[in-house]
């Protein structure tokens, strides 16, 4: 009887303070968690007006290069493609797919080369089968601002490609 | 019972401790005293202007013409203030004060006259007339000037003349100036000419943007630079930084400050900013929000916390008890 | 080798206990470690510092993973980004603040405990000297801590407490400068009393501690009427089930049910302090950012420090300093200098009653002198008055115990 009784104190404390340990672990995961300026920091603006076509530009964001590339007319046009003021741009995380290199633009024959592996992408950041890359390169969230491109945010367009299955 | 005895005894010799060495000690350490070694008092008038503290100032340097000139001189701003103003001829003589007062941001005589867009709402009645008739008697630094004149806004005396303009002009500013005002545009409007709040990227002229570029940021930093020279070369050295003021000060030290720097730092050129109570709680807010934001999430997480320790230590207490019940 | 039972179920209680001894550590640290039951709840005052001690270590935990230990980013690091930018970082840092000001009071109240009921005394100076040394380590500990937020109060204690290294007319300037690393306290002296703060004082804190309570495990706690209790016997009648006439309880649980219960009063007016009532272990003069070229109009030590700086206040610069490094090290010598041959709560002990009541008045004395302008003519006497009686009580107590008379024990 007693002892019932020391046990029920003891088990009733014990389960008590494991609540409120769990408040603890919150407060700790939350101490954890990106802060609310980097969170602020997560998104760029980058200006597409003066792109000239098929000369890649590497921009950045949350720490990861961003390729930038206006298409020119003789290349190939892909679904993967953002338009902006009627002409086309292939916009991706600059990393590949494979193991997180940053491939090197091929302005001749249009192409993305990883020296890591020795990965392919062509204009449209698609890989080319049968070479490490196991997928295309990935598309940012982005939305369009008139010629600006705001990467961080989802657009209409971002959000009907990923729809389609098209983001990487 | 013995236990609560030994109790007793701990928290008596622990609060005599606490006692002595915090509201005793800091109360002796921030005491002012007179000459005769009185203490002199400091407290809040409420954020209304009088000139009390000006006159008594006077008083304790012993400087008879000057507390019979602090005493003309606020005896005047009340008779003016008993005078009815008239908002449409107060609004010709507002046209004076556009000049310097255009929210252009430009540094003149030193500093750059603050925007009065809410100056109706933020300020005082009696402030603001004691400004215009005095500008530097009214803000208590007229020990700074040989003549008042000088002061940046000194002309004024030789532009807004007659007591009755003054009361014109004052009752056009608190029935025009007013309207809904955040606390960044009170802040804004009253501190930011001379005091920078970094946590808050407000710099002497104004919010800092974000820059795209490393070149147009350190451009920017070199207008802050040569602004904050300039107030250095009008106020003798850089007014502080107010970041952290709100946990950096008690608040009955910002309150009695704000309404007259004198109290709390004799011979600070820093002026009387003439707030009222609704622009100083204002400042109080935004000054909150930039040093201590965590604020309101700890006085809400407090109790709980509190709360559950208290049943804790129920459940503590009944655990021990029947650990040693049968002991004795 | 040992026999090892092959049935026995990996982490069940036999497993373990094959191999790392589950039950007798289970018996030695805890069901069989005996406590006397004549105790009050000074006697919680160890686990209610271990468990301060802890709570120190987890919140410093949090405000480590986002100090940055640069004197150009300190400040901000702590005011900033701490106290605004991370979830609950404004918690761990009210927490560690509250903490490391309250612990010393924790300290006190166990150091006072022990030397009313004279429990230094033969046997047991060991639990006293190592108890002095954690004592010593907090104290490096708080000031190294102190540093960090690099605000005016961290600067200037920095400036002044190394000066005193200097030793007066030795003018060793030279082992001021070792000490800083720099002219003043500057970037390489805030780097190295970070490193102290979160490595080298943390892990002689820890090691003092499992000294500590190594040197309590045979001499074993005292008790409220300085009793010899025979542990073995008392023991078996625990053990036989006369848990009434058993002198002794053990450790876990029923003692520790009481450390729990005294715990949790504790945390209550602890986290009171914490989320209302920070300023006395937060000043506010320190959300200045140091600077170098200007002095506060008032400087201070945190409240702990204060009687021994008082000591050092009063007098000329060499005999301040001698009088502070005797102040320092008085308390180590307490089982040496009490002469007397009985161990006896303090109201039994004639004069030593007396000389306890003085030196605990005296220290709050020093300590409400140490804050308080030393312009004051009145202040000041009263400080060098109480500086000299400190001074004065270890003689005093050599004096008292020689004649103290032996108490008759079960009279």
């Amino acid at each position: 009887m007693e002892k019932e009784r020391r046990d029920f104190m003891g088990l009733s404390l014990g389960l008590f303070t494991a609540a409120g340990s769990i408040g603890a672990l919150y407060a700790m995961k939350r101490t954890w968690d990106p802060l609310p300026s980097v969170k602020a920091a997560g998104f760029t603006t980058i200006e597409l007006a003066n792109a000239k076509p098929n000369e890649l530009v590497v921009e950045k964001w949350r720490g990861k290069p961003i390729f930038v590339l206006k298409k020119s007319a003789d290349m190939e046009a892909n679904d993967r493609d953002v338009i902006v003021g009627g002409d086309r741009f292939h916009i991706s995380i600059g990393l590949c797919t494979h193991l997180g290199c940053i491939p090197a633009y091929e302005k001749d024959n249009h192409e993305f080369f990883c020296a890591c592996h020795g990965g392919r992408f062509n204009a449209s950041g698609i890989n080319e089968p049968g070479l490490p890359p196991p997928s295309p390169l990935e598309i940012p969230p982005f939305k369009i601002n008139g010629t600006q491109l705001v990467l961080g945010e989802e657009g209409p367009e971002y959000k009907k490609m990923k729809i389609d299955n098209l983001i990487a | 019972m013995r236990e609560l005895k030994i109790f007793a005894i701990v928290a008596f010799f622990s609060l005599l401790t606490y006692y002595l060495v915090e509201p005793y000690a800091h109360h002796a350490m921030h005491m002012k005293v007179d000459k005769d070694g009185n203490e002199i008092k400091i407290e809040s008038h409420g954020f209304t202007y009088d000139g009390t503290d000006d006159i008594a100032e006077a008083k304790r340097k012993g400087d008879d013409a000057l507390v019979a000139k602090k005493e003309a001189f606020w005896s005047d701003v009340v008779v003016v203030s008993s005078m009815t103003g008239d908002t449409v001829a107060g609004e010709a003589v507002f046209a004076n004060c556009l000049g310097c007062h255009s929210g252009a941001n430009i540094n003149m005589g030193g500093v750059v006259p603050p925007n009065l867009d809410h100056a109706g709402a933020i300020y005082d009645k009696n402030y603001l007339i004691a400004l215009i008739k005095d500008p530097a008697m009214a803000s208590n630094v007229d020990h700074k000037y040989a003549d008042t004149s000088m002061h940046p806004m000194g002309s004024i005396k030789f532009t807004v003349t007659d007591n009755q303009q003054i009361a014109d002009v004052v009752a056009y500013i608190l029935e025009k100036k007013v309207g809904e005002v955040t606390a960044k545009e009170v802040f804004t409007e009253a501190c930011v000419r001379c005091h920078a709040v970094r946590y808050a990227k407000m710099t002497q002229i104004g919010e800092t943007p974000k820059f795209k570029h490393r070149k147009d940021a350190l451009a920017h930093e070199i207008k802050v630079i040569e602004e904050q020279d300039r107030i250095k070369a009008y106020m003798g050295n850089l007014p502080p930084d107010l970041s952290m003021m709100i946990r950096a000060r008690s608040s009955h030290f910002l309150e009695t400050f704000v309404e007259n720097p004198q109290s709390g730092l004799p011979g600070t050129s820093m002026p009387r900013v003439g707030l009222n109570q609704e622009g100083y709680e204002k400042v109080k807010e935004y000054l909150t929000e930039a040093g201590d934001p965590s604020k309101k999430a700890r006085e809400e997480l407090g109790p709980w916390v509190i709360g559950f320790f208290v049943i804790f230590t129920i459940l503590a207490f009944l655990w021990k008890k029947s650990m040693w019940r049968d002991l004795h | 080798m040992a026999h090892f039972d092959e049935n026995a179920k990996p982490f069940s209680n036999k497993w373990l206990d094959e191999r790392i001894g589950l039950n007798t550590l289970k018996r030695v640290l805890n069901t069989e470690y005996w406590i006397p039951k004549d105790i009050n709840f000074l006697w919680a005052m160890g686990m209610v510092l271990a468990a301060t001690f802890g709570i120190l270590v987890i919140s410093g935990i949090f405000l480590l993973m986002y100090y940055k230990p640069d004197a150009d980013l300190a400040f901000d690091s702590v005011n900033y980004t701490i106290m605004s930018e991370v979830g609950f970082g404004w918690l761990w840092r009210h927490v560690h603040g509250v903490g490391a000001s309250i612990v010393f009071l924790i300290i006190y109240i166990h150091m006072f405990t022990g030397i009313y009921y004279g429990s230094y005394k033969r046997g047991r100076e060991l639990i006293w000297l190592s108890g002095m040394g954690l004592f010593v380590a907090f104290s490096a500990e708080a000031f190294s801590g102190y540093m960090l937020p690099w605000g005016q109060m961290s600067y200037w204690a920095g400036m002044v407490i190394t000066n005193l290294f200097s030793g007066g007319s030795l003018e060793a300037y030279g082992l001021v400068e070792w000490i800083r690393g720099d002219y003043v306290p500057g970037d390489a002296y805030l780097t190295r009393f970070f490193m102290l703060h979160v490595l080298l004082i943390p892990l002689a804190i820890i090691g003092l501690i499992v000294l500590h309570f190594g040197t309590l495990r045979l001499p074993h706690v005292n008790n409220q009427e300085g009793a010899e209790i025979d542990f073995d016997e008392a023991a078996s009648l625990w053990k036989a089930g006369k848990r009434k006439e058993s002198k002794v309880i053990p450790f876990s649980p029923v003692f520790l049910s009481k450390d729990i219960f005294v715990m949790g009063v504790y945390f209550i007016l602890f986290f009171y302090l914490v989320f209302y009532h920070f300023d006395f272990a937060m000043d506010p003069v320190n959300f200045d950012p140091a600077n170098g070229l200007k002095t506060p109009a008032h400087i201070y030590p945190e409240w702990y420090f204060l009687w021994s700086y008082e000591i050092l206040r009063p007098f000329s610069k060499d005999v301040g300093l001698i009088a502070f490094g005797i102040a320092q090290a008085a308390f180590v010598f307490l089982p040496f200098i009490d002469r007397s041959p009985n161990v006896a709560p303090a109201h039994k002990r004639g004069l030593f009653q007396i000389w306890f009541w003085v030196l605990l008045i005296d220290m709050i004395v020093l300590t409400a002198m140490g804050k308080l302008p030393p312009t004051d003519p009145t202040f000041a006497f009263i400080g060098l008055v109480s500086a000299i009686l400190f001074l004065c009580m270890g003689p005093i107590l050599v004096v008292i115990t020689m004649f103290e008379k032996k108490i008759e024990k079960g009279a």
